[in-house]
């Protein structure tokens, strides 16, 4: 099965608001409040405007993550934007 | 109604009513002093009602209803009507009110700036604002604070306070009897004793407060002080509101900015007098 | 003058808002909350010269609702996510379709659970992909499951784990026991696409559900707000069609909802003033006995008239089962009490 894309949520969605350790994630359209950490905020900010599947993902947050040469990195990022999706931050593309 | 009795606390005003005189006899000698505007009309409805006509004589039981229902809530014994009206006062707040942000917490002022103090029931939040109280604080409440979400501010909500088990002892030592209610001795939540404000804290309960300091305080153990981050206090304070999710973004703003200019500690005490320590010693390190 | 027909007439515009004692405002938001209608009021008096602290009231109403409805449509959302993926398609009903059809009737409106309707043929998929998608089932016992699917025109209720909400899937529009069978390919077929992208009934068949849902189906509970709602509904249908009253007969024959939808009709015109075609403007003598139970409420908001409320509530079972069956029904409730 071809790893599925995302698509971020549209413009002015989200509001963001960076509350120490945490980030909590308020979405206009749901009116709900997502509290996460690291890397999530990252991810949601490297998607993007157009669809994005893991891999895509991975080598634009290479330029600001060190992997360190790690092979594991994508399937951990499947499974991040899979929780996304589940939040209905991101969406099925 | 048979009988009623209208009741302003805070921006709340409340109209009661019961199938049985003496809870609002009581309602009233505790609410005697409270500002009346008796044209005003109710914003939220108690009842306090018998489930059956002939259960207002026979072993009368004081069922809770107004404009919000907790289904299969348990009635209560008539000697205890007036915690049945203190219940329903509560449960009309918590879950009808949506001009303000919720906090299920305790809170006391000083200067025109608040400390609020936020733990469940057992943290003692209710005992250290009534001694608070009595001392060179105004108390806002000891159920609930309001804070106004455009500007940030904290309202009062100066119910009477629902002393419970030893802290009526304690704070009964400290004040005029005529400022305490009847003792109900084993209601469901133990021994309660309400406790009327003193006549300034009434007098100023439209008087807002800047947000100053928040407590998380936990009754027993060393006495103990610990920072709090934004984000822990972010998350425990959408836990102690009751419609930070019905408000939406307003509720989110609110909060986001309440924990980010308002220094947080978990503080736990064996005692009374360290708990009011502690809180005078942030109050002059840490309060904003 | 009771608070429930000042409440009544004040939606109705019958009467003005400022003429009213600052005191009878008890009894009108005492009734407007009794029936969730509280926000619905406030914006129909929205602009009105109210005593300031009702104002302020009504403003947090508004508000609080436009944040609720945004919550409920999120639902609606979520489910197409669950959904669109296997190739099911669902039409919106109540509430969330009015909302997504920016229908007048959705100002302030309260929205409980989320409702769909799906081809039957889409039912066993339809539970599986939500139940992927993080809905599970509202414990329940094994009676009332069973009475679910065997008789009933929707799934066991499901829940959402981390959200918190319901929604119930919906074949069809009323208990498949129910002396009525409308025609729920018709309904699903026949659905139209709503400002939101959401399908929703077309106006003659969403007329017909909410009268079916007020008196076919119901017990009257919420009567005045499902009222409400269909006259609202066919009022501004009608203005942009003006044969919308005979598309409305015609549908309503077609699911034998004519009794329902005329009775609806004639009771939004005693209630809420609504102007009726010719032909639309008979009597009937049993009216009487709704519009009593419509207005059954003090103005504390309970309810006046607990025999006739039960007498509505064995009514709608007798309405939905055969009697053999109601029987063994009101017992199996009894006996769990």
């Amino acid at each position: 099965m071809p790893e599925p894309a995302y698509r971020a949520a549209p413009p002015g969605a989200l509001r963001v608001e960076p509350l120490g350790e945490l980030t909590a994630i308020f979405d206009r359209r749901s009116t709900q409040t997502h509290l996460v950490v690291s890397p999530m905020p990252e991810i949601l900010e490297a998607i993007g405007v157009d669809d994005c599947d893991a891999a895509t993902l991975a080598a634009r947050l290479a330029a600001t993550f060190d992997f360190d040469g790690t092979d594991d990195v994508q399937p951990v990022l499947s499974e991040r934007l899979s929780e996304l999706a589940a939040m209905g931050l991101v969406e099925r593309a | 109604m048979k009988h009623s009795i209208r009741i302003a606390v805070g921006p709340v005003q409340f109209r009661i009513g019961s199938d049985w005189a003496e809870p609002i006899a009581a309602l009233e000698r505790l609410y005697h002093g409270y500002p009346q505007d008796d044209t005003r009309p109710a914003d939220a409805t108690v009842r306090l009602f018998a489930a059956r006509p002939w259960r207002r004589w026979v072993r009368p039981s004081v069922h809770i209803g107004g404009d919000f229902v907790v289904p299969d809530a348990l009635p209560l014994p008539l000697s205890m009507g007036l915690l049945a009206a203190e219940m329903g006062m509560n449960l009309q707040v918590a879950l009808g009110w949506r001009r303000h942000m919720l906090l299920h917490a305790s809170a006391v002022a000083r200067g025109g700036r608040a400390l609020i103090m936020s733990g469940e029931s057992g943290s003692g939040k209710s005992t250290l604002a009534a001694l608070l109280g009595e001392g060179d604080w105004r108390l806002m409440g000891d159920e609930f604070v309001l804070i106004e979400p455009m500007g940030g501010d904290a309202l009062a909500f100066p119910r009477a306070v629902s002393l419970k088990n030893e802290a009526i002892a304690a704070v009964a030592a400290q004040v005029d009897a005529a400022r305490l209610g009847p003792l109900m001795a084993g209601t469901p939540k133990g021994d309660i004793r309400h406790l009327i404000p003193r006549a300034d804290a009434i007098a100023a309960m439209h008087k807002p407060a800047r947000p100053a300091l928040l407590l998380f305080p936990r009754f027993g153990g060393e006495a103990a002080i610990e920072p709090m981050g934004e984000g822990e206090a972010f998350v425990r304070l959408t836990e102690a509101s009751t419609n930070y999710v019905a408000l939406g973004e307003a509720g989110f703003a609110a909060l986001t900015r309440l924990v980010r200019e308002t220094p947080a500690f978990g503080i736990s005490y064996p005692d009374s007098a360290t708990g009011i320590a502690l809180v005078e010693q942030l109050w002059a390190e840490a309060a904003k | 003058m009771s608070a429930v027909q000042t409440f009544v007439d004040l939606l109705a515009d019958r009467r003005d808002a400022v003429a009213l004692a600052p005191r009878d405002w008890d009894g009108v938001i005492g009734v407007a909350r009794s029936e969730a209608m509280l926000a619905t009021l406030a914006h129909r008096l929205d602009g009105a010269d109210l005593p300031p602290t009702v104002a302020a009231l009504f403003a947090d109403q508004r508000a609080a609702a436009a944040v609720a409805q945004k919550q409920a449509l999120w639902e609606a959302e979520m489910a197409r996510r669950a959904l669109a993926p296997v190739g099911i398609e669902f039409v919106l009903l109540k509430g969330a379709a009015y909302a997504a059809a920016g229908m007048v009737c959705a100002a302030g409106r309260q929205i409980g659970d989320l409702d769909i309707l799906v081809l039957a043929a889409d039912i066993c998929r339809a539970e599986n992909a939500l139940l992927n998608a993080g809905w599970e089932w509202v414990k329940s016992d094994p009676y009332d499951d069973f009475y679910y699917r065997e008789h009933m025109h929707e799934l066991p209720p499901l829940i959402h784990k981390s959200r918190d909400r319901m929604i119930d899937v919906h074949h069809t529009i009323l208990p498949r026991t129910h002396r009525i069978t409308p025609d729920a390919l018709a309904l699903v077929s026949d659905a139209v696409v709503s400002t939101d992208g959401f399908a929703v009934l077309n106006p003659a068949d969403m007329a017909c559900h909410c009268a079916a849902h007020m008196l076919a189906d119901g017990d009257l509970q919420g009567g005045l707000r499902n009222l409400w709602d269909f006259h609202l509904m066919t009022r501004d249908f009608a203005a942009t069609d003006p044969r919308f009253w005979e598309q409305l007969d015609a549908r309503a024959r077609l699911h034998g909802l004519q009794d329902a939808v005329q009775r609806a009709a004639r009771l939004s015109r005693d209630m809420y003033g609504a102007v009726l075609p010719a032909g639309w403007n008979g009597q009937a003598a049993n009216d009487r006995w709704f519009r009593e139970r419509l207005f059954a409420r003090d103005d504390w908001g309970r309810v006046t008239r607990p025999l006739l409320e039960q007498a509505f509530y064995i009514r709608s079972h007798w309405l939905r089962m055969p009697p053999t069956m109601l029987a063994q029904h009101l017992w199996t409730k009894w006996r769990k009490r």
